[in-house]
């Protein structure tokens, strides 16, 4: 097995799914000649040729729109948008377009696409390069919303992404692109959409999480156990659909949960999560569900982020908070 | 009559010049009227923008800036386009043309402080008419449009000029700002400064077309192509540009060939797309040399001259980086109190989790 980080995983899971199937194309800003401005596409232009891996102009509605137009003739396109913040000038295509395709073509045509996306912060990054939008995608009926925390799951996520006949939003963390190896294996394999991962058993308190905030998530544990307090964590890996069996069965072990998230607290994917758990086991649970999240404000990049994200310090408060409920 | 021939264009089309790498005049009619004064001053702005840059790539690879891209080649198109303006222009700005906001009044350490993600880097002040800079590629475009859709109709002899690149003129917002200011006649200049590439894109793969400016005739404004490393023909069309957006003739869209000499970022490689050769190329046509050597010929400007403006123009950027490094850093709570006009019963909660 090879050693990745997230990055070349995520590379590899392309490379093997371009070997596999001619259908598959990547094409966005950047892309093909250098491969992307995180590398992450390095290379395979080469190795494929311009018709495989293609720069585009500088157009998100219109690479949004490409990829319909070609999953319509039966393309697997992997649409790169550059950075998360540019989303918006494809959301047109991404959530009108795209995850409505088979809903209003009764099943006639399909969008196999994966968006991707690097997000996420704590890099220092310009304007609008790490906001976390997935609450506002997964709210969209009809696309899947994926976020790997590591390197084996990236490439098993995205190669089921690309296999998945509907469109997926699949977000690559920027924290996560170098920050660690992993083991990872060679040729195809695939990690399920829908399903959660328990990262590290407990028996106190469940943490969700996904994305970077898991390994937040994880440093927290580390402090926690030294007061003897053992959190079982959850990583979520897709957010629609969200695997809310793994959650409820947690819950009914350790009765006590909070959810951590990079995303503005109101109206978002803890929000979801708490909602489910409320209606599937409200009478398993000691304490309220807690939320530990970005504060509703725009997202001050750069200048005060590191006390902006989720702290281990913040989940160890609301974690001390539902135990002593 | 006009000193800018404006045609609708089938055939490619020289980029305009006015003063040659030599520091010729080879294009009368375009020249524009500049007193001696005048002519110091704009140097004084290039040469201060190089040594600035120069200071910033620095600065930022020392971790005392945040997001920067450079802007040493273009000061002819920052500096030029800016000076043939009036202070009550509005300049919309992509996130390169922090030059143009600097000279059109916005104090250089809130340009830092911007850059350093500190809110108070888009407090502009009042009577400074800019935007922050923008990081949607095409967005101010829109703004641009708008802000004139606002002179017209408060009657106002002003004009909204809005910066992009080469890869901005592909964006939908792009047609659909000229479109509608092709439509309601507004007095709007889109000035696109084609550098050749979009981060890592070259020109030819980002348009078919045989110019950008070519772009105008769809929309029924006007569009010319010009030298954008010869500040002469930068001026001369902006400002025939905002006189006819004054008298109510419409809109402009401007295409100036120019060149970064740096990399689109900092985070950026550029030997990976480009050659030596083609920057060693560009380098001959220097917009700041091209402009000295007019220059000390007529006795304007000598040597000494850049040196002593480089000299002030690095005393100054130091002054400002410290003055931004003063200012308070923002706080959690700052920040929420900053989203709305009475801070809502949640937002007020939400304060509790950050103290
Ligand atoms: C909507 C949007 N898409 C993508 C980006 C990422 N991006 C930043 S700069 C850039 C290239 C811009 O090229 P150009 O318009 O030619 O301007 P230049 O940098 O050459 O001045 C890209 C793709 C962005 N900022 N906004």
């Amino acid at each position: 097995m090879a050693q990745m980080n997230m990055k070349e995983a995520i590379r590899d899971a392309m490379r093997v799914e371009l070997e596999r199937d001619p259908n598959v194309l990547i094409f966005g800003e950047d892309v093909g000649n250098v491969g992307g401005v995180f590398r992450v596409t390095e290379g395979l232009q080469k190795e494929f040729g311009e018709d495989r891996v293609m720069d585009t102009p500088l157009a998100e509605s219109a690479i949004g729109g490409m990829a319909v137009g070609l999953g319509i003739q039966g393309f697997r396109p992997i649409a790169e948008i550059q950075f998360i913040g540019f989303i918006f000038e494809a959301l047109d295509q991404m959530l009108i377009q795209a995850a409505r395709m088979r809903y209003r073509s009764g099943g006639r045509y399909t969008s196999p696409i994966v968006f991707r996306t690097p997000f996420g912060g704590g890099v220092k990054a310009a304007e609008l390069h790490t906001d976390s939008l997935e609450g506002l995608i997964a709210q969209t009926p009809g696309i899947k919303v994926v976020v790997p925390s590591n390197p084996y799951d990236a490439k098993g996520l995205l190669i089921a992404s690309i296999r998945d006949n509907d469109p997926v939003f699949f977000m690559e963390h920027l924290n996560l692109y170098h920050a660690f190896r992993a083991e990872v294996p060679e040729g195809e394999y695939t990690v399920e959409l829908g399903k959660a991962n328990i990262v590290r058993e407990g028996s106190d308190v469940t943490i969700i999480s996904y994305g970077m905030t898991v390994h937040t998530a994880t440093k927290a544990a580390d402090e926690l156990e030294k007061s003897g307090i053992k959190a079982e964590i959850i990583d979520l890996r897709t957010l629609n659909p969200l695997d809310i069996d793994t959650i409820v069965n947690s819950i009914k072990k350790t009765n006590r949960a909070i959810v951590v998230q990079e995303a503005q607290k109101s109206a978002g994917i803890a929000a979801e999560v708490i909602a489910q758990i409320n209606e599937r086991a409200i009478l398993h649970l000691e304490a309220p569900v807690l939320r530990v999240a970005g504060p509703d404000t725009v997202y001050p990049f750069a200048q005060i982020e590191e006390s902006w994200l989720p702290t281990p310090a913040r989940i160890i408060t609301a974690v001390n908070k539902v135990m002593e409920f | 009559m006009s000193k800018v021939p404006y045609e609708v264009y089938t055939e490619e089309v020289e980029a305009l010049s006015v003063l040659s790498p030599e520091g010729e005049i080879v294009n009368e009619k375009m020249m524009p009227k500049l007193t001696d004064d005048q002519l110091k001053e704009i140097m004084y702005r290039m040469v201060f923008t190089r040594t600035w840059d120069d200071r910033a790539v620095n600065l930022g690879r020392q971790g005392r800036l945040g997001f920067y891209a450079p802007v040493s080649g273009q000061e002819a198109t920052m500096v030029g386009s800016e000076f043939a303006l009036q202070k009550e222009d509005f300049v919309c700005p992509g996130y390169r043309d922090i030059p143009q906001l600097v000279w059109h009044g916005l104090p250089l350490y809130q340009a830092f402080l911007y850059s350093r993600g500190h809110q108070h880097g888009g407090q502009i002040p009042e009577g400074v008419n800019v935007l922050m800079p923008q990081i949607i590629i095409g967005a101010q475009i829109l703004h641009a449009m708008g802000i004139a859709m606002g002179f017209k109709l408060k009657k106002q002899k002003q004009v909204a000029i809005a910066y992009t690149g080469d890869g901005g003129s592909s964006e939908g917002d792009f047609y659909e700002g000229l479109n509608y200011a092709g439509v309601f006649k507004l007095p709007v200049i889109f000035f696109v400064q084609n550098n050749g590439y979009a981060i890592t894109t070259p020109f030819s793969k980002q348009t078919a077309a045989l110019s950008i400016a070519h772009k105008a005739v769809a929309a029924g404004i006007r569009g010319i192509k010009i030298d954008g490393m010869d500040v002469f023909a930068v001026i001369s069309a902006v400002q025939e540009a905002a006189e006819r957006a004054r008298n109510g003739e419409g809109a402009t869209l401007i295409e100036a060939v120019t060149y970064r000499f740096r990399p689109h970022s900092l985070s950026d490689d550029a030997s990976k797309y480009r050659t030596k050769e083609e920057e060693t190329q560009w380098s001959e046509k220097d917009p700041i040399s091209r402009f000295a050597k007019y220059l000390e010929k007529k006795g304007l400007w000598t040597e000494e001259d850049t040196a002593r403006v480089r000299e002030e123009a690095k005393a100054k950027v130091n002054d400002e980086i410290k003055k931004a490094e003063k200012v308070e850093k923002m706080t959690i709570s700052g920040l929420i109190d900053s989203m709305f006009e009475t801070t809502p019963k949640y937002l007020e909660e939400q304060k509790a989790d950050f103290l």
